[in-house]
């Protein structure tokens, strides 16, 4: 646990600026390496997608990977970035078990692609965030640590490595500091990193997800006394596995410096890791001295220069930033700017949109996934699209409404069926036969009994008391189980009593 | 361009860990010795280096040389292990073992 | 007919197409040699005998069976040991590597072999090629033919002492700052390095990626041209290859004519520090190109004695970034892993025990240049230097059609022989050097005896990817002059 004083956050908010900047890895989603043709598939036997390259073997060489420069190109681009035109890789020379050649092949002062910047909503405000640079460079290999309690690296009797993810193409997207935040670095630190992810998820060119490490997160978080121009020292901090995580961590920073410097203490230049479980960064293990990379340029490997024409012909393919084009859904849509927001939180638009696609009403599209799917998803503490069912199956649920075969109750019922995987909704209605009647006559039946059965409800109906129609639904409804349509109910009491 | 052309055996015993080698004491003078004579021979190359001069990290002028995003086989696990100093198995998985870690990645 | 040892590759490949002898006759002869004189020489660090016979055997059947066979088919070839070869170990000349076999052929490998030559063995070099004289391999040093108590040169001294030695007819190479030539010289052979990227250098364990250069060594011109066909061109898997037509060297080396060519010779390149037998030879070379109709003229290179400091300091920080992934944690050599020490301990101690003192200088230094505050001052300045000794080629090259130095500036010194510093035994590469920094294509030729009775090489220069020049120049020196053999030879011619 942590034992850190910490300062509220009114207070840091008072006396301090906060500065953050940040770092987020993204793994793209090519077939193969980025040195090397072996697979990228996550989940393979530790060691089984290695090769002479990306095992680092005396004699190897790198060769590029094409597909993943003109990914982190698009991806540059939809930074709004400079593509360079002319820019090397170069190594960055460092010793750890988890590389094979004990240099990491990355982009040194040549990056790909640069300044750019990204603008992000923060409840409704729109925050301009500067990009540095996108460079390109190679995963390392994972490490699983052995006889320590937690599998922790501390305390590790040894480790065992596997290098499939060595050389796994990474783009590095690093911020430049931003200022003027306020009590909303945290918000913004956190919707920046949501911005980015949907941009390049929208790319298709990575799964950008952070549970799966395909989108890492490093946060630089520093103070500045209110009233000065100079910037504070700042600690970078790791392990940031969710968007949440984002958030707390620099809110954490915040108040943990803020103590520091209250106290009319100094701020250490260090590497911090965020312990999801108690909610607090804690500093790594100190090194004697500042890490010195040696950075030359990869000498195995020539030049990329991307000609105007290749930029030229990569920028019409990408799309509209996510903010753009959900103000045009939007408007197609015709949902309110809070219902949007709401469905833009929970991540739902794709979902929304696809269901929208089968066929169904945009609002009743929105209802399914952000009511009754959400409630279900909360309960289970999934994420709407973890859930087991397709935008489809919704959009059929939806069409069984609308055809007058299923009523809310039962589609609900329909839904849950879904979910427990027993097949499409059309299956499971036939199954169960839960479609509502629709069978006049016997309808007719139910309601002629149900009026015959209730003389005075039937005789206030008749002298204009319609809101008493409501006895003589139910009625019929628990005559026939729950399985009729209510407003086709209701319009046939009214008729027959008219009648 | 200044160079300090002398280097004490301090100096070498950082590099040396920079390096990760283990050099004995002997080794840490005699090469501070050697590489002072090699630093004073290539002075006047940091002398000749004139700012308007483009280095060259490469002979060669080749640019944009890719590979396609084409899935080659990888190597068979008993190629990947066959020389590898220590393993460790269990069931299907096979990884390299190595002595506890110290340090932190970048 | 004479022994099939001092045999040119081109003869025996002839006489073995046209089925005079088998390959496996050739093979056996030179695995004979080898037995007979290795122990003196120590040119191989592992000879495959059961792999060559065989794979002669199966050449001799391909033949038989009337398979088209290529230009050097069934002719042995020895491989220095950095290239990579299946089911052989590759030390690299390092104790770090002692047992370490790679599961994959290098290219210049599976040329050879794809070329049905056979491949007779591993020879020693400098550890990780690093040295001039095949003194710093962790097997012991091997011995030049010429004199057993000289070096062969290095760091390739074991490819050029087996040719001498008629162990083999030919041998593979590489060139970071004169690795091929400079052994070449001091052996009496030929060695070329090709234009940087004329031959892949996938398998070759690196030692200065930017400069290596793998090339053919040999005892004549047309041999090396046979062997650079074979081993050069185009490949996918070596990023600075370059994607054109091997120039004909072929042809080149059978054209021993220079009449009406121009040839430059470097001014930089002599006097103070240059043997005087040295010195003699090369004019008395230059001299006979001229009586064969060739123009001479004097070019300066001004920035060329800049070379050798822009070259240590390249090479070394390459070096100390190439050697890195020897850390005993995926193959090669661990030690003190007694279960309490850390990895990063571990990492020191397996790389302070498997490098020997040459390796581990050089990582030092290419540190030390590398690193933060001092990267502008040397690895920058010796980058821009390397642009001088390119603008200086090319001023030299827009007006003759090849330069020409010594290869070296003395022959073989003894082994052992105590240098005055560490510079001046890296001054064995002053001549070569600057090819390697720029690029360019250069050869070392065979150019007589010095005073001392020990080998002269002169070196050809061309630019980049006009090897055949360098084969040209090289097969008139070989018409021109009077060729020699190594003592030990005797015996075997």
């Amino acid at each position: 646990m942590s034992r850190d004083e910490l300062l509220e956050f009114d207070e840091v908010v008072a006396a301090f600026d906060p500065v953050i900047g940040l770092e987020v890895h993204v793994e793209l989603a090519t077939l193969t390496k980025m040195f090397c043709a072996c697979s990228t598939r996550f989940g393979a036997a530790p060691n089984s997608q290695v090769c002479p390259v990306c095992l680092g073997l005396p004699g190897s060489l790198p060769q590029v990977n094409g597909q993943a420069v003109e990914s982190s190109i698009r991806i540059g681009l939809a930074l709004g970035c400079s593509i360079a035109t002319w820019c090397r890789f170069s190594r960055k020379n460092y010793f750890y078990p988890d590389m094979t050649k004990n240099y990491q092949v990355s982009q040194y002062d040549e990056p790909l692609c640069y300044d750019g910047s990204v603008e992000v909503d923060v409840d409704g405000e729109l925050i301009t965030v500067p990009i540095e640079r996108a460079h390109m460079e190679e995963d390392a290999g994972k490490s699983v640590h052995v006889g320590s309690l937690t599998g922790r690296i501390e305390g590790a009797e040894y480790s065992l490595m596997d290098y499939n993810r060595g050389g796994v193409p990474l783009v590095e997207i690093v911020t430049k500091p931003v200022l003027g935040t306020g009590a909303g670095a945290p918000a913004v630190a956190r919707a920046y990193v949501a911005t980015l992810r949907d941009i390049v998820r929208a790319l298709g060119v990575s799964d950008v997800r952070m549970e799966q490490g395909s989108l890492r997160c490093d946060a630089n978080v520093s103070l500045m006394a209110k009233g000065t121009t100079t910037l504070g020292t700042r600690t970078e901090t790791k392990n940031l596995n969710s968007l949440k995580s984002i958030e707390k961590a620099v809110r954490y920073e915040m108040c943990r410096q803020g103590a520091i410097l209250a106290a009319g203490g100094r701020i250490k230049q260090e590497t911090r890791h965020w312990h999801e479980d108690g909610s607090y960064t804690a500093a790594g293990r100190s090194k004697e001295e500042a890490e010195d990379y040696r950075y030359f340029p990869e000498p195995d490997l020539v030049p990329v220069a991307p000609s105007r024409e290749w930029v030229e012909a990569l920028r019409a393919t990408i799309p509209a930033p996510p903010r753009e084009r959900l103000a045009a859904l939007r408007e197609q849509w015709g949902f309110a700017e809070p219902e949007m927001r709401d469905v833009a939180a929970a991540d739902a638009v794709d979902l929304v949109a696809a269901t929208i696609a089968a066929g169904a009403a945009p609002q009743a599209a929105r209802k399914w996934w952000m009511s009754e799917l959400m409630r279900r998803a909360n309960a289970a503490g999934l994420g709407l699209a973890d859930l087991a069912i397709t935008p489809a199956a919704v959009a059929q649920v939806q069409g069984l409404i609308d055809e007058g075969r299923l009523n809310d109750k039962v589609a609900r019922e329909v839904i849950d069926a879904v979910l427990a995987g027993e097949g499409t909704p059309r299956e499971i209605v036939d199954a169960r036969g839960l479609a509502v009647i629709l069978d006049t006559s016997a309808l007719q039946a139910a309601v002629d009994a149900q009026i015959a059965g209730h003389p005075d409800v039937a005789e206030r109906i008749r002298a204009g008391k319609t809101q008493a129609v409501g006895v003589l639904i139910g009625a019929v409804m628990k005559q026939l189980g729950g399985q009729a349509d209510a407003a086709s109910v209701r319009a046939l009491i009214l008729a027959t009593l008219e009648g | 361009m200044e160079c300090p052309v002398a280097l004490t055996s301090t100096d070498v015993a950082r590099l040396a860990d920079l390096a990760r080698i283990d050099l004995t004491v002997k080794e840490l003078e005699q090469f501070a010795g050697e590489l002072g004579v090699v630093l004073d021979a290539v002075a006047q190359v940091s002398a000749a280096a004139r700012p308007d001069i483009v280095p060259t990290s490469h002979a060669l002028n080749l640019t944009n040389v890719f590979r396609d995003d084409v899935v080659r086989p990888s190597m068979p696990l008993a190629d990947v292990f066959a020389m590898a100093p220590a393993v460790e198995q269990d069931g299907d998985s096979t990884w390299f073992r190595v002595p506890r870690i110290l340090g932190e990645a970048a | 007919m004479s022994s099939l040892t001092s045999l040119t590759a081109a003869r025996l490949a002839a006489l073995i197409r046209t089925g005079e002898v088998s390959s496996e006759e050739v093979t056996r002869a030179h695995l004979d040699q080898i037995a007979a004189v290795d122990d003196r020489v120590h040119a191989f660090l592992h000879v495959d005998t059961d792999r060559a016979l065989e794979v002669a055997r199966r050449v001799d059947a391909k033949r038989r069976a009337g398979a088209p066979l290529g230009p050097l088919a069934g002719v042995p070839v020895a491989v220095k040991d950095l290239f990579a070869y299946v089911g052989a170990p590759t030390t690299c000349g390092s104790r770090m590597l002692e047992n370490w076999c790679p599961p994959y052929n290098a290219a210049v490998t599976e040329r050879v072999l794809a070329a049905d030559m056979v491949i007779l063995g591993k020879t020693n070099l400098d550890e990780f090629a690093m040295g001039s004289s095949t003194e710093t391999s962790a097997f012991g040093p091997t011995h030049n033919p010429w004199d057993l108590a000289r070096v062969p040169g290095g760091s390739g001294g074991g490819s050029a002492a087996a040719l001498a030695a008629l162990e083999a007819p030919v041998a593979l190479g590489s060139d970071t700052g004169g690795s091929i030539r400079q052994p070449a010289a001091v052996t009496g052979t030929v060695g070329i390095k090709p234009t940087y990227g004329g031959v892949s250098r996938y398998g070759a364990v690196a030692m200065a990626s930017s400069l290596d250069q793998p090339g053919p060594c040999a005892r004549t011109v047309l041999d090396a041209a046979l062997l650079h066909q074979v081993i050069g061109g185009y490949d996918p898997r070596d990023a600075t290859s370059i994607d054109a037509p091997v120039p004909d060297v072929v042809a080149a080396a059978q054209s021993p004519d220079v009449a009406g060519m121009k040839i430059g010779v470097v001014k930089e390149f002599g006097g103070e520090g240059f043997e005087p037998g040295v010195e003699r030879r090369f004019h008395e070379a230059v001299a006979a190109l001229a009586g064969a109709g060739a123009e001479i003229v004097e070019v300066s290179c001004p920035y060329f004695p800049l070379a050798l400091g822009a070259y240590y300091l390249i090479m070394p920080s390459e070096v100390s970034s190439n050697m890195a992934r020897f850390d005993a944690m995926r193959y090669g050599r661990r030690v003190g892993d007694d279960g309490t020490r850390s990895v990063e301990d571990v990492m020191r101690a397996s790389r302070g025990a498997g490098f020997g003192a040459e390796v581990k200088r050089r990582i030092i230094l290419g540190t030390y240049a590398l690193s933060s505050g001092y990267y502008d001052a040397y690895y920058g300045s010796a980058q821009k230097v390397r642009t001088l000794i390119i603008q200086d080629f090319r001023a030299a090259f827009s007006t003759v059609d090849v330069l020409m130095s010594p290869s070296t500036p003395t022959t073989a010194i003894r082994i052992g022989e105590p240098l005055t510093d560490l510079m001046a035994g890296y001054k064995a590469d002053l001549c070569t050097i600057p090819s390697n920094l720029a690029g360019i294509p250069a050869g070392s030729f065979p150019a007589g005896l010095s005073d001392n009775g020990l080998p002269v090489g002169v070196q050809v220069m061309a630019p980049v990817l006009a090897d055949d020049r360098v084969y040209r120049v090289g097969s008139a020196l070989e018409a021109l002059l009077e060729p020699r053999f190594a003592p030990l030879t005797k015996e075997a011619r």
